[in-house]
C-alpha cells in the first residue's frame, strides 16, 4: 500500500497580493501519519485549505487519487447561536446519511452520546469530536486536521490524539495534520513537514528535528519538541540558514522540563 | 372568483404570499447575520422605483434589477480592504438618496413616495397577488432546491468548499431570493418594513426551534399569524397595514422571548 493519495507540484499559493504558499512539493501515501509545524502565518492552514479545495492555487498542479475521499476536521467552526442544530442533523449536512451510518461515526469519534445534544452546546472536546465523527461519515482515505486541539487543555487534546490513533487503527486512513504540540508530534508522526512559506525540510520526526532549517524556526530548546530528546547532541548553531526567522537560542538548557511533559 | 373581489381576501393573500417566502428567507439573513443587507436592498429598491418610473419600466423590475446590481456589487467588492456593513451602507443610503433625488425630477406623474415606502396592502390588486405568488413560489422552490447547500456554506465555508459546494455561489442564490423577495413585498408592506418581515419573524422562532427546517416552519406560522391577525387589527382600529403586521409581529417577538426566558429559568 504504497499508492499515493494527493501530490502537489510546485504550487503556489497567493492571498490576496501575498504570497502564502510557494514552491511546495508534497505527496501523501495512503497510511501515513503527516504533521504539518511551522510559525504562525507559514502557510499551514493555506495548505490544508488548498488541499480540501477551498482556496484555488495560483500555480502548480495538484494531483488527487480518482474518487479519493477526503475527512476535514477544520481549525474552527463556529456555529452561530442563532442556528439550531442538533448533532444528528449537523451529520447529515449536506448529503443525508441514515442513522446506523452516523451512529457508527459517532461511536468511531468517541461522541456515542452526543446525537440529541445541540452543537452550541458542547463542551470544546466534545465539539472536536463532533467534528471527527463528520469527518468519517464518508469512510475517508485521507483525514486531514487543522490544529483540532486548538483551545483544549492537555488532558483534552491528549484524549483527542489517542482518539486519531484509535480511528487510523480503525480506518487505515491517512492522517496530514497541523499541530503545534510539537511532543505530540514527534511521537506519533511517520513524517513531519517543516514549513514557513515553503517547505523548510521534511522526513522522519528525528530526521527532521535535528535539521538547522527547523532548529532556526524552533530553536533547539523549544518546549517540548523531540529535538531535545533525542538529539540535542547534534545541536549546531547554523546561521547560513537562508531564513531570517527570529532564533530563539535563549533556553537552550531547558531541555530538562520538556521531557517531563512525555 | 368573488371571493378575489373582497379586498380584505386580495390583502391577506398577498401577505400570506409575502410571509411563506420571507420567514425561511428570513432564517438564512439570521444565520448568516445577514440583516442589514436586507436593509440595503430595501433601501437600494427606492431607487429602482425611481428608474422604472422614469423609464415607464415596470416597478417589478426596476427594483428587481437594482437590488441584483446591488447584491453583485457588494459581493465583488466584498473582502477587499471595506467591511461588509461599510459596503452595505453606502450602497444603501446613496442608492436611497439618489432615489430619492431621481424622483424629484420626474414630472407629469404624481408619484406617491409614500406607498413605496410604507406600502399598500389594501390596494392589493388581482395582478400584483398573481407577481407576488409567482415570486413567493419562485424564492420557494430555489431555497428548498438548494436548501442542504445553502445549510452547509452558511455553517462554514470551508466545509462546504471540502464537499464540493461553492459558498460564493451560495450567497448569490441567497442575494437573488432576497432580491426578489424585497420586489415583490413593496406593495405589501414598503421598503422600510421588509427587512422587518425578514427578521422578526425568523427570529421569534428561535427560542422554540431544535433543526433548521422546525424554526423555518415556525417562522412562517409566526409571519402568517402576523399578517391575519394584523391585518384585522388595522381593519379594526383604522391603522396603517403594513405597519400593523410588523407590530403584531414584534409583539410575538416578544413574547418569545419572554417565554424562553421563563423556559430558562424554570420560573
Amino acid at each position: 500500500m504504497s499508492d499515493t493519495l494527493i501530490s502537489l507540484k510546485n504550487v503556489c499559493v497567493h492571498i490576496g497580493a501575498k504570497v502564502a504558499l510557494h514552491d511546495v512539493n508534497l505527496a501523501i501515501k495512503s497510511g501515513e501519519i503527516v504533521t504539518v509545524v511551522g510559525p504562525n502565518g507559514s502557510g499551514k492552514s493555506t495548505l490544508l485549505r488548498t488541499l480540501v479545495s477551498a482556496i484555488k492555487p495560483t500555480g502548480g498542479q495538484i494531483t488527487r487519487m480518482p474518487n479519493l475521499r477526503i475527512g476535514y476536521v477544520p481549525q474552527k467552526l463556529h456555529i452561530d447561536p442563532t442556528l439550531p442544530l442538533t448533532v444528528r442533523r449537523f451529520l447529515s449536512l449536506p448529503r443525508r446519511v441514515n442513522d446506523a451510518v452516523a451512529e457508527k461515526a459517532l461511536n468511531d469519534a468517541g461522541a456515542g452520546d452526543l446525537g440529541k445534544r445541540q452543537m452550541t452546546g458542547l463542551s470544546g472536546g466534545q465539539f472536536q469530536r463532533v467534528l471527527l465523527a463528520r469527518a468519517l461519515l464518508n469512510d475517508p482515505h485521507i483525514l486531514i486536521l487543522d490544529e483540532a486541539t486548538q483551545g483544549l487543555d492537555q488532558p483534552g487534546s491528549a484524549d483527542f490524539y489517542a482518539q486519531i490513533a484509535q480511528v487510523r487503527q480503525n480506518f487505515g486512513c491517512a492522517v496530514l495534520m497541523v499541530s503545534h504540540e510539537l511532543h505530540v508530534v514527534m511521537a506519533a508522526s511517520d513524517r513531519v513537514i517543516c514549513l514557513n512559506g515553503h517547505i523548510c525540510c521534511e522526513g522522519a520526526p528525528e530526521i527532521v528535528a535535528s535539521a538547522p532549517e527547523y532548529r532556526a524556526l524552533f530553536g533547539s530548546g523549544t518546549q517540548g519538541a523531540l529535538a531535545l530528546y533525542r538529539h540535542e547532541h547534534s545541536h549546531t548553531h547554523d546561521e547560513t540558514c537562508a531564513h531570517d526567522h527570529a532564533q530563539s537560542h535563549h533556553n537552550e538548557n531547558s531541555h530538562d522540563n520538556s521531557e517531563a511533559t512525555l | 372568483m368573488t371571493l378575489l373581489d373582497d379586498f380584505m381576501v386580495r390583502s391577506t393573500l398577498a401577505g400570506l404570499g409575502v410571509v411563506l417566502a420571507a420567514a425561511p428567507l428570513g432564517c438564512f439573513v439570521v444565520w448568516r447575520r445577514m440583516a442589514y443587507f436586507g436593509d440595503a436592498t430595501a433601501h437600494a429598491s427606492i431607487l429602482g422605483v425611481a428608474l422604472a418610473l422614469a423609464f415607464n419600466v415596470s416597478i417589478l423590475g426596476g427594483v428587481l434589477s437594482v437590488a441584483l446590481i446591488m447584491a453583485l456589487t457588494v459581493s465583488a467588492l466584498g473582502g477587499r480592504g471595506y467591511a461588509m456593513d461599510t459596503l452595505l451602507g453606502v450602497m444603501a443610503h446613496s442608492s436611497l438618496a439618489f432615489g430619492l433625488v431621481a424622483v424629484s425630477f420626474i414630472d407629469g406623474v404624481r408619484v406617491d413616495l409614500m406607498a413605496y415606502l410604507f406600502g399598500d396592502i389594501l390596494a392589493v390588486g388581482r395582478v400584483d397577488l398573481l407577481v407576488i405568488w409567482g415570486g413567493a413560489a419562485l424564492v420557494l422552490l430555489l431555497l428548498l432546491a438548494r436548501w442542504s447547500a445553502l445549510l452547509t456554506s452558511t455553517l462554514n465555508p470551508d466545509l462546504a468548499s471540502a464537499a464540493g459546494i461553492s459558498p460564493r455561489r451560495e450567497q448569490l442564490i441567497l442575494s437573488l431570493a432576497l432580491a426578489m423577495v424585497v420586489a415583490v413585498a413593496i406593495k405589501v408592506v414598503g421598503v422600510l418594513l421588509i427587512a422587518a418581515m425578514l427578521l422578526i419573524p425568523a427570529a421569534a422562532a428561535r427560542p422554540f426551534a431544535r433543526t433548521p427546517e422546525r424554526m423555518a416552519l415556525i417562522a412562517v406560522v409566526i409571519g402568517a399569524v402576523s399578517v391575519l391577525s394584523g391585518i384585522q387589527l388595522a381593519f379594526q382600529f383604522d391603522s396603517p397595514t403594513g405597519p400593523t403586521i410588523v407590530c403584531v409581529a414584534a409583539v410575538l417577538f416578544c413574547a418569545a422571548s419572554v417565554m424562553d426566558f421563563l423556559r430558562a429559568n424554570r420560573i
